[in-house]
């Protein structure tokens, strides 16, 4: 049987491989992505979830919300568990999609050589990268993925620093340096976007990256019915880029009209609550730079105001470091 | 028949138990296993997919993936990269995966060295994996094989370490005999999975587990180690009648029929001992030899049926639990209690060092003053510079 190509939501089978009846949070990004992508990838996928809130709200013994093969076994090993998942499928002659779906945690931070040395080695699966910005399975304590500024319970508002003081690593600056046949980023709110690039990814062979933002209603301290229009507020204010590379050839798949301070982002949610005038311009004035990188153009002022001589932006006012 | 050292020996048995997928990083010396299996698979000799993997943990990370996909997995290790391998080695038996590991025994962290001492093992025994300990390159190829029979046999569904001493047996060759790949063949029929990652009949394996359920998976793991026992035991039987080599199972032994005095050795100490105990038995004395091959499943009521009727047994051991006693005499303790057997621990050939036939006299002459109602340390480490 030959799929029919899933171009639109419209498209999207409405078979469920994450079913009803999971124990995820109210307004949960994760859940909401990952019930998008099974539709997506369908019947002959298998699943490694590692150490996540996914395995805690799909499967807990004697339940899975999993209608896929699920298999789990620690923390840091997605990539090389889906390799080893690979190898056996494909030794037994079956065309079947192994996919990988790590936090952030898990892929930025404790799973990145795991991570790179499928990516190195081109892997045939897919992985995916459910970034909820914190290690929320664990309580909200701070990732490389979480962004300037923002509180974590290992990031905390103390006296003398308030909230996490790097800003998010590029993720998938490192991962597309492995030149894999595709990488995109997705965003729960834009869901044509999102199934075009699931589908893509499922259609080619090698390694695939998926980066999906996932707001988290108990770490970022936002509403539950809010999660989608923060996440669209995420690219709007350019917090968060839709784009993939495909095979080498870098494509912006959305672009903002104009871009919209981050404030409007920071301020649905109490996580940047926080925030001082200063931070939130030295936040602003990251997301113009990054937004000058993707969209090769100037940002007006406001909502920037980037020095021209300026080289690098310096954020631990160590003196030794520059400018 | 070939002369070959024990680790291209293990890639011989790897590549007649027909492996089919080998996730590898390279550990000294451990490397020899991996290089040559990477070989074999080059040359077309062996039909596996090799995957280059850039750690220990994920070499043992994808070996389980590999089983749990329904192939027969095998990879090798060494010290340190076993010791990063401990967190994902636990997953394998909990989750009935027979992956077999060879693990080249070797000294672990400071004092580092790439010498053998089984410090790096023996911690590993509370995985869940089966622990067969090896003698000589022969026996290195033929465990290979049979492991694969223990481990994937339907009583058991566990994952199997063998652990063979670094360089002693690792870089020394040996002539070695190659049963026929169709005897293999007969011998080890191909891997059928007990539980698999099938989109057809969806399971899923490994998920979180509350306290109402945790215990009795663990109790059921408890069982299928201690259900292993037998197993080994027939695998071994007919091993020998097809091959004409047999090991004895969990333990063999050696002039034990009127022996008054033991000793327990493990690994290529075996065979030094073997000559003591000959040149003792030709002074007259009535010394025997227990060649223990399993730490897991552990033989607590066979050496409780060979030591009976000692008057004293002596326990090497090649690793330390410091502050205590090596882990061999402590297993050894717990498993004779009963008996009240006089027994003493004799601790030697740490970080690498040779253990001579001086050595392993000396621990018999101490096992002989035990037998003998005189006092003696319970804990002697042998072949120390200075005092001991």
């Amino acid at each position: 049987m030959v799929a029919k190509e899933i171009k639109t939501i419209k498209d999207l089978p409405r078979d469920d491989y994450l079913t009803r009846g999971h124990g995820a949070c109210p307004g949960c990004g994760v859940a909401i992505a990952v019930k998008n992508i099974a539709r997506v990838l369908g019947k002959d996928t298998i699943v490694y979830v590692p150490a996540s809130c996914l395995i805690v709200f799909s499967a807990l013994y004697p339940a899975s919300a999993f209608k896929w093969p699920f298999f789990y076994t620690a923390f840091e090993n997605t990539g090389a568990v889906i390799s080893g998942i690979k190898a056996a499928l494909k030794r037994r002659g079956r065309e079947v999609t192994v996919i990988g779906m790590a936090g952030d945690g898990g892929t930025f931070d404790i799973g990145l050589q795991a991570l790179s040395g499928a990516a190195e080695r081109n892997e045939d699966v897919i992985y995916v990268c459910l970034d909820n910005e914190a290690y929320m399975n664990t309580g909200i304590q701070r990732s490389g993925a979480t962004p300037f500024g923002a509180w974590t319970t290992t990031s905390p508002i103390g006296k003398k620093v308030q909230g996490k003081r790097e800003f998010k690593k590029d993720i998938d600056a490192i991962v597309s340096a492995h030149s894999i046949p595709y990488m995109a980023t997705l965003s729960i709110a834009h869901p044509n976007d999102f199934v075009r690039k699931v589908q893509k990814a499922k259609s080619v062979s090698g390694f695939r990256f998926l980066h999906v933002l996932c707001p988290c209603v108990p770490g970022w301290r936002s509403e539950a019915s809010k999660s989608v229009a923060i996440a669209r507020l995420a690219v709007e204010t350019g917090m968060w880029t839709l784009y993939e590379v495909d095979h080498g050839v870098e494509k912006l798949t959305y672009k903002p009209k104009t871009l919209v301070p981050v404030k409007e982002y920071l301020q649905l949610q109490g996580r940047f609550r926080h925030m001082s005038e200063e931070d939130i311009e030295k936040l602003q004035t990251w997301i113009c730079e990054r937004w000058k990188h993707h969209f090769y153009e100037e940002v007006p002022v406001p909502p920037c105001k980037i020095e021209e001589a300026r080289k690098a932006l310096i954020i631990d006012e160590d003196p030794l470091h520059g400018p | 028949m070939k002369v070959i050292s024990a680790d291209h020996a293990v890639a011989h048995g790897a590549r007649l138990a027909r492996v089919e997928v080998v996730p590898a990083f390279p550990i000294t010396p451990q490397t020899l296993i991996v290089e040559l299996i990477a070989e074999f698979i080059n040359d077309g000799e062996l039909d596996a997919d090799f995957l280059p993997v850039e750690s220990e943990h994920s070499a043992m990370s994808a070996a389980i993936g590999a089983c749990a996909g329904g192939a027969r997995a095998f990879t090798a290790t060494s010290s340190q990269g076993l010791a990063l391998m401990h967190e994902m080695l636990y997953a394998a038996p909990q989750n009935r995966l027979p992956v077999v590991m060879v693990n080249v025994n070797r000294s672990l962290g400071a004092a580092s060295g790439i010498w053998v001492e089984y410090n790096d093992s023996m911690p590993e025994r509370e995985s869940g994996w089966l622990q067969v300990y090896i003698e000589d390159n022969q026996e290195a190829l033929d465990m290979v094989i049979q492991a694969y029979r223990v481990a994937e046999d339907r009583e058991v569904m566990l994952p199997m370490m063998v652990c063979l001493d670094g360089f002693v047996l690792s870089h020394t060759v040996e002539r070695v005999d190659f049963p026929d790949q169709h005897l293999v063949d007969s011998f080890l029929p191909k891997f059928k999975p007990l539980y698999l990652l099938d989109p057809d009949e969806p399971v899923t394996m490994n998920p979180i587990t509350p306290p109402e359920y945790a215990m009795e998976m663990r109790f059921q793991l408890h069982r299928a180690v201690d259900g292993s026992k037998e197993v080994i035991e027939k695998v071994d039987r007919e091993y020998g009648a097809l091959t004409g080599r047999t090991y004895g199972g969990l333990v063999d032994t050696y002039q034990m029929e009127d022996a008054e005095i033991a000793l327990i050795t493990l690994g290529t100490v075996t065979s030094t001992a073997r000559v003591v105990v000959d040149h003792l038995r030709s002074e007259g004395k009535k010394v025997g030899l227990i060649k223990l091959r399993f730490m897991r499943p552990f033989p607590s009521d066979e050496l409780e049926s060979i030591a009976e009727n000692l008057k004293a047994l002596g326990v090497f051991d090649r690793s330390v639990s410091f502050n205590g006693f090596g882990p061999v005499f402590t297993e050894t303790r717990n498993a004779l209690y009963h008996l009240g057997t006089p027994l003493t621990n004799h601790i030697a050939g740490l970080g690498g060092r040779d253990v001579t036939f001086k050595e392993v006299r000396e621990m018999f002459t101490v096992i002989e003053e035990h037998a003998k109602g005189h006092r003696v340390k319970e804990c002697h480490w042998h072949g120390l510079r200075g005092d001991s």
